[in-house]
């Protein structure tokens, strides 16, 4: 084990805290968790281990095996094979964020591909190298705003239509924020408000104002007047994107989002059980030098031949230390690599195309759930791959149910919205087929009549 | 090292011009040399703030390192220089000219009688770079 202290050091640090030895530092955790005795099995052969691991595995249902209509933040695309293939590539497989970034070109070039695609998505001037999942990315919006505005603006709206967990790890970001104030997603706030609804809590001390594109119930609005209104306050306007929906939808950029977040896993990154997935953070270039994470720019050397280099990221790390407004300064590069194959894949046009593909099929799916005697689609506002189904009986039970004809059913909104008992939000992509819809609609009839 | 007699300078290296009861405020030739090529500057006040005497004003950026700037005297923001934004440089060409940073309202000159006079801040910055 490499320990890079030595035992004076060790010494010398627990003195000049007070602290009388290393275990002390954990007589916070009770004394019978400390060092528990472990009953663990007798050791098994590579052989035993393998087969006992293989049998576990096949325990699992995944997206593979059954007919997916869960979303809710992640989702089920068809990921081309070149993707997986380039990214094994030993020099991306291996490479971690680029901290030696003169020799790490080809790494930097994907990065800068990857950011000239996202700005071009999001209709925004700059993107950064990409952050860790959605939820990261949108505090990381709430953390610029702040210092945006030194601290001076100390109120932020969230919309509750925002994805419920990017605005929890957006509190937890903001912890630590003297004075700061989170409001528009109360208990009791009507979960499916419009935009003008948001209009009221906006005043000179908002910072930041945060909507989701489509919204976690899949709708879609035109944000342009809730732009205009946070601007006139003087406030951000931070949008959370699916990066799918803006194969086909209007851009943020262009109903006037300062920032635009969003998870990128729909762009060719597996499901996998909730991550590594990849956060999106783009903005307009007058917040450039604001923005936390790494930037790739591309120049020219000596010589005039073309370069990338990490642009303005030293400032950070290096240069600006104890007064950085984030110190965020790592990236998910694998991943923002994969989403930038399968972007390039696909093209502008195929991105519309997988985008369309979803769209008529969940509104082909909407449409006969919505015929079936007992539920009924309850959002009523355009929607893009996913919809809010009002059911019978609980959800809970319906995706048993499901579960035995081989159908992953949709995402219990009651474990997030106490108003929302008894709603499904479904979710349907390019992979599911038509076959797929017709008996997820027979199963929910046959559901409802029990 | 240029040091303009008019000026009044502290010992972090800002000048302050007084005109009336409006100071204006700035870094010294000695500091932009210091700090080399500025890549940026954020002024952190707007027009109209309060500041108390030695609170940050303003954070210069250059490829070597961020260097806070404090005014030496309290008073009411008239003005900040905006145009800084876009011409960071001008710190290096001209810092006592174009690259003023803000312009404050003062009430009280008398914060001024304890900074040096040029000829007491050349001999500050000499011992210093010995």
């Amino acid at each position: 084990m490499f320990v890079p202290h030595t035992d004076t050091e060790r010494e010398q640090m627990l003195r000049s805290i007070g602290v009388g030895s290393v275990e002390k530092l954990f007589d916070a955790v009770p004394s019978k968790y400390r060092f528990p005795k472990l009953d663990l099995p007798q050791a098994l052969t590579e052989m035993e281990a393998m087969q006992q691991l293989t049998d576990l595995s096949l325990a699992n249902e995944s997206a593979r095996d059954l007919a997916c209509f869960l979303g809710a933040g992640a989702y089920n695309h068809y990921i081309p094979a070149a993707v997986d293939s380039i990214i094994r590539r030993g020099e991306f497989l291996t490479a971690y964020t680029p901290y030696q970034p003169e020799v790490s070109q080809g790494t930097l070039q994907a990065i800068f591909e990857y950011q000239s695609l996202i700005t071009n998505l999001t209709g925004m001037d700059v993107s950064n190298a990409s952050h860790y999942d959605g939820a990261t990315a949108t505090a990381e919006a709430a953390v610029m705003a702040y210092h945006n505005f030194r601290g001076r603006r100390q109120k932020f709206v969230l919309s509750p239509t925002v994805n419920p967990q990017y605005r929890e790890t957006l509190r937890t970001y903001l912890q630590g924020y003297e004075g700061i104030e989170v409001v528009g997603d109360e208990k009791d706030a009507d979960p499916f408000l419009r935009p003008e609804d948001l209009f009221s809590l906006i005043d000179q001390n908002t910072a930041l104002v945060v909507v989701q594109y489509p919204d976690f119930f899949g709708r879609i609005f035109d944000y342009t007047a809730l732009a205009q209104k946070v601007h006139e306050a003087g406030a951000l306007f931070a949008v959370a994107v699916n990066p799918m929906a803006l194969g086909l939808f209007k851009t943020p950029g262009e109903f006037g989002a300062d920032i635009v977040v969003g998870e990128g896993q729909p762009l060719g990154i597996p499901m996998s059980f909730g991550g590594p997935y990849l956060g999106i953070f783009a903005t307009r270039s007058e917040f450039v030098r604001k923005i936390s994470g790494r930037l790739v720019g591309e120049t020219v050397d000596g010589n005039g031949r073309r370069g990338y280099v990490l642009t303005l990221t030293a400032r950070e790390q290096h240069i600006r230390r104890e007064r950085a407004t984030s110190n965020i300064c790592t990236n998910q590069g694998l991943i923002a690599l994969a989403s930038t194959v399968y972007m390039s894949l696909l093209g502008k046009n195929g991105l519309r195309e997988v985008a369309e593909l979803c769209y008529h099929k969940a509104h082909y799916a909407a449409e006969k759930i919505g015929a079936i005697p007992g539920y009924s689609l309850c959002a009523n506002a355009p929607f893009f791959h996913e919809f809010l189904v009002c059911c019978p009986i609980p959800v809970e039970e319906i995706n048993l149910h499901l579960l035995d004809h081989g159908i992953l059913g949709g995402y219990d909104l009651g474990k997030d919205y106490p108003s929302l008992k008894n709603h499904m939000l479904i979710a349907v992509t390019e992979m599911n087929t038509k076959e797929d819809i017709d008996m997820l609609c027979e199963v929910l009839e046959e559901v409802s009549h029990e | 090292m240029n040091t303009p007699a008019n000026l009044k300078y502290t010992q972090s290296d800002e000048w302050v011009q007084l005109d009336g009861n409006i100071a204006t405020i700035g870094i010294t030739d000695y500091a932009q040399e210091q700090l080399s090529d500025i890549v940026y500057v954020e002024i952190t006040v707007a027009s109209g703030d309060d500041v108390k005497k030695n609170s940050l004003v303003a954070t210069l950026e250059s490829v070597k390192a961020a260097a806070d700037v404090n005014t030496p005297v309290s008073g009411t923001v008239l003005e900040v220089n905006e145009e800084l934004g876009n011409t960071p440089e001008a710190v290096n060409s001209d810092p006592y000219g174009k690259a003023w940073l803000v312009k404050l309202e003062i009430k009280d000159p008398s914060e001024l009688n304890s900074l040096m006079d040029a000829s007491a801040y050349e001999s500050y910055c000499s011992n210093r770079s010995h």
